[in-house]
């Protein structure tokens, strides 16, 4: 006797967004990345296609960043110089995309201006040929200075630019509409307003094909539940045709998982907690295998080990 | 799923003899559907109509006791968010009986200190997994008779060889151990060995085809105390199988596959053996063995799973009385902020990383956030005030300021008229609070 499987029908899936462009397309990136496409849960390959694979997106900041040495001493030298060290995460960690960190844009830090910011995204499309995200600082206002700026000076290379929140869309939104950029939407742990967003966003006339989806990630240990959740609601929404809800999700792992105190404190000071070297590593490589299970399609990471053994992960869940 | 009251309804007697204290049979039956009455309590109901109705009210996936307090399975959701999950994966360390005496040693002794305590939690591993690799059925029971002389966790025993299991089973049948694997070749005097000891047994086979088929002949021994193994050894397949069983016991109720699941890591290298795990835990095993047993290694995994395993309903609290962080003197500020979990360790990570030696009291909220705590009139300034004086901080710090949450803002002049002390606005977001704690200086 055979055992007769459940297998769903869904009636939608999620949206596909393309990430960069080449020179055919208006840009100069030698290749460009597509997320989203799923029609299943993430890798229930019996059921439907993971169309396109998640991807790694490296993150590498425009000031030296305050991370813990496990990570910096792995990066090496390069880390004075974002162009160099976006170059390294391609050629030698595999990332398959870059995130660019303006945090020097901050009026608290350097205060770099709008065009001195352009011009680091200038050398970092220069140093890499993959696609590339661009994220301002913590300053909602700046960040809507420095990102018309940037969308104009890059314009054609769709970027994956960040980020419109609730309260702060207007600016951006026009930016990436005019200078033909993609937009990451960010919500506070929160599937309703994640919702309201982007329809905020798709009435001022930006196509829902150029939406990905930033649900505010927690690290693993702080919260990870509530957007494991969320992000599990938002992909049942997906492929029940909540159009609103079906674009591809970007979660800012290395960023979140390493401000949790497992992933940076000493064994001398937690000795219950074991080594510190595959801790680290596994913190930010464990929050990342969670937001995988349900549905994450660009991971933003910043550890080089963490990055190798999530990329095995993603094959193994592939079936490659 | 649970029967209406009708539905139990046609299986009563109908004599409304009232003898079980409920005047009519349908009474009855309402109260047996909503679990306020027993079938014990009717005298005149058929064996059939009790049978029919106990199979009906079992769960979906049978509950599973074994060793030192685990529980597998008795799960009755897909997704956490539909309700919660009960029962978290169970993890067992694997160690095989070709060890030598010194490595068994080190093996248990390292296993032991998988204990830790991070947020105010405490996490210990649940078990170990002694595999026959020797081929020596004495080693087998050596080895299983050490492990347990060793600790008093959970236990799993696995061999194909009926007799060697016999023979290791024998003396500690009282720590109730989960035995495996009984497969096809064998199933007959694993399942028998299982039910004369009255413990758990794995039923292994190479698919659900194969297995839905295992499970029907030992049932058919008078046993139904099983865990799962679907046979599968890659993260994909597994992860299918583990879906797959779900799905059919929960939206199908399908008995034959209404057990827990144990399912067994492959990867040889220790980080991406954890990688693997946390597949199998977020998905569906009640029961995960794994090689690894480095404190490192086993700490984030953990963690994942008590994450996943929250219920969704019952925020976690921590305990609303006064914290201090770094080397606090009378100088040092002073934060209010909520007792729901999340919310104050970010709020401490955040003082920590400021370097500014600090106290942060967090205020009873039932463990919700502070907006949502505010809306709901828990986050109130008399309440405040009450908590202020019962931690007693007039006594600890010299001078009068509060630092309260940006969202409530609003509340900072009558908390600083009732509580006579000055209430500063701090930032929204907790990340705002190192840049913040410059400015206080």
């Amino acid at each position: 006797m055979s055992v007769t499987l459940v297998k769903e029908k869904y009636s939608s899936k999620v949206g596909e967004v393309v990430l960069g462009a080449t020179a055919e397309q208006g840009g100069t990136r030698t290749s460009t990345i597509t997320v989203g496409g799923d029609s299943a849960l993430p890798f229930l390959h019996f059921e439907g296609e993971t169309k396109n694979r998640p991807v790694i997106a490296m993150e590498v900041t425009d000031v030296v960043p305050s991370w813990p040495d496990t990570i910096k001493n792995r990066i090496g030298d390069v880390i004075n110089d974002p162009a160099a060290w976006a170059k390294k995460c391609v050629d030698d960690f595999g990332a398959d995309l870059i995130y660019l960190k303006l945090d020097g844009a901050d009026p608290e830090g350097e205060n770099r201006s709008p065009e001195d910011c352009a011009r680091i995204v200038k050398d970092v499309l220069a140093a890499v040929g993959v696609p590339l995200i661009v994220e301002g600082c913590d300053d909602g206002e700046k960040n809507n200075e420095i990102m018309a700026v940037i969308a104009e000076a890059a314009a054609g290379e769709n970027l994956l630019i960040g980020i419109a929140e609730q309260d702060n869309y207007k600016s951006i939104t026009a930016a990436a509409m005019v200078h033909k950029h993609t937009l990451i939407a960010r919500s506070p742990l929160d599937i309703n307003i994640c919702k309201q967003l982007n329809i905020l966003i798709n009435e001022m006339g930006l196509p829902l094909n150029k939406i990905v989806i930033d649900p505010t990630v927690a690290g693993l240990g702080f919260g990870i539940e509530y957007v494991y959740s969320i992000m599990e609601r938002a992909r049942l929404g997906a492929l029940a045709n909540d159009k609103m809800l079906s674009m591809p999700i970007i979660c800012t792992v290395g960023h979140e998982a390493n401000r949790c105190k497992e992933a940076y404190a000493s064994v001398e000071e937690f000795p219950g907690w074991g080594d510190l070297a595959d801790r680290s590593v596994l913190w930010e490589a464990v929050t990342a295998s969670g937001v995988l299970q349900v549905g994450a399609s660009i991971l933003v990471m910043r550890n080089p080990a963490a990055v190798s053994i999530v990329k095995k992960n993603i094959a193994d869940m592939m079936g490659d | 799923m649970a029967l209406t009251g009708l539905e139990i309804y046609k299986q009563m007697p109908k004599k409304n003899c009232g003898e079980c204290g409920v005047p009519t049979c349908l009474a009855f039956a309402m109260a047996l559907a909503s679990g306020k009455a027993s079938l014990d309590s009717c005298p005149h109901v058929t064996e059939a109509a009790r049978e029919n109705l106990d199979s009906a009210a079992a769960p979906p996936i049978k509950a599973i006791k074994f060793g030192k307090d685990s529980v597998l399975g008795d799960e009755t959701v897909l997704f956490r968010h539909d309700k919660t999950f009960y029962h978290p994966t169970t993890l067992l360390i694997y160690v095989s009986d070709s060890l030598s005496d010194d490595e068994l040693n080190a093996k248990v002794q390292e296993i032991k200190g998988l204990e830790f305590e991070r947020v105010g939690l405490q996490y210990s591993i649940d078990g170990v997994a002694i595999v026959q690799e020797s081929g020596d059925a004495g080693r087998f029971a050596k080895v299983v008779a050490t492990v347990a002389e060793a600790t008093d966790k959970s236990l799993v025993l696995l061999s194909n060889d009926p007799e060697a299991m016999k023979g290791a089973l024998a003396p500690l049948a009282s720590r109730k151990p989960l035995i495996g694997s009984a497969t096809a070749d064998n199933y007959e005097a694993m399942v028998n060995l299982a039910k004369e000891n009255s413990v758990p047994v794995i039923i292994k086979a190479e698919g659900l085809d194969a297995l839905e088929e295992l499970v029907v002949k030992a049932q058919a021994l008078g046993y139904k105390e099983f865990v799962l193994d679907p046979g599968s050894r890659t993260p994909v397949d597994t992860l299918a199988n583990l879906t797959h069983i779900r799905r059919l016991a929960i939206k199908k109720k399908f008995r034959p596959l209404g057990f827990p699941v144990i399912a067994f890591t492959t990867k040889t290298e220790p980080m991406e053996e954890i990688m693997e795990a946390t597949v199998y835990v977020a998905k569906y095993a009640s029961a995960v063995v794994l090689k690894t047993s480095a404190k490192a290694h086993i700490l984030p995994l953990m963690t994942l799973r008590q994450n996943i395993y929250t219920d969704p309903q019952k925020p976690i609290q921590v305990e609303p009385k006064l914290h201090s962080v770094g080397a606090v003197d009378e100088n040092s500020p002073f934060y209010i902020t909520t007792n729901f979990s999340l919310t104050y360790y970010s709020v401490e990570g955040e003082v920590e990383t400021s370097k500014v030696p600090s106290y942060i009291l967090p205020i009873d909220t039932d463990g919700t956030s502070v907006l949502t705590a505010y809306a709901a009139g828990k986050f109130e300034p008399e309440k405040i005030v009450e908590a202020m004086n019962a931690c007693g901080i007039a006594d600890k710090v010299k001078h009068r300021n509060i630092i309260i949450p940006g969202y409530v803002a609003v509340i900072s002049g009558k908390l600083s008229e009732l509580s006579g002390w000055k209430a500063i606005v701090g930032p929204r977001e907790s990340s705002g609070i190192v840049s913040f704690s410059k400015s206080l200086t």
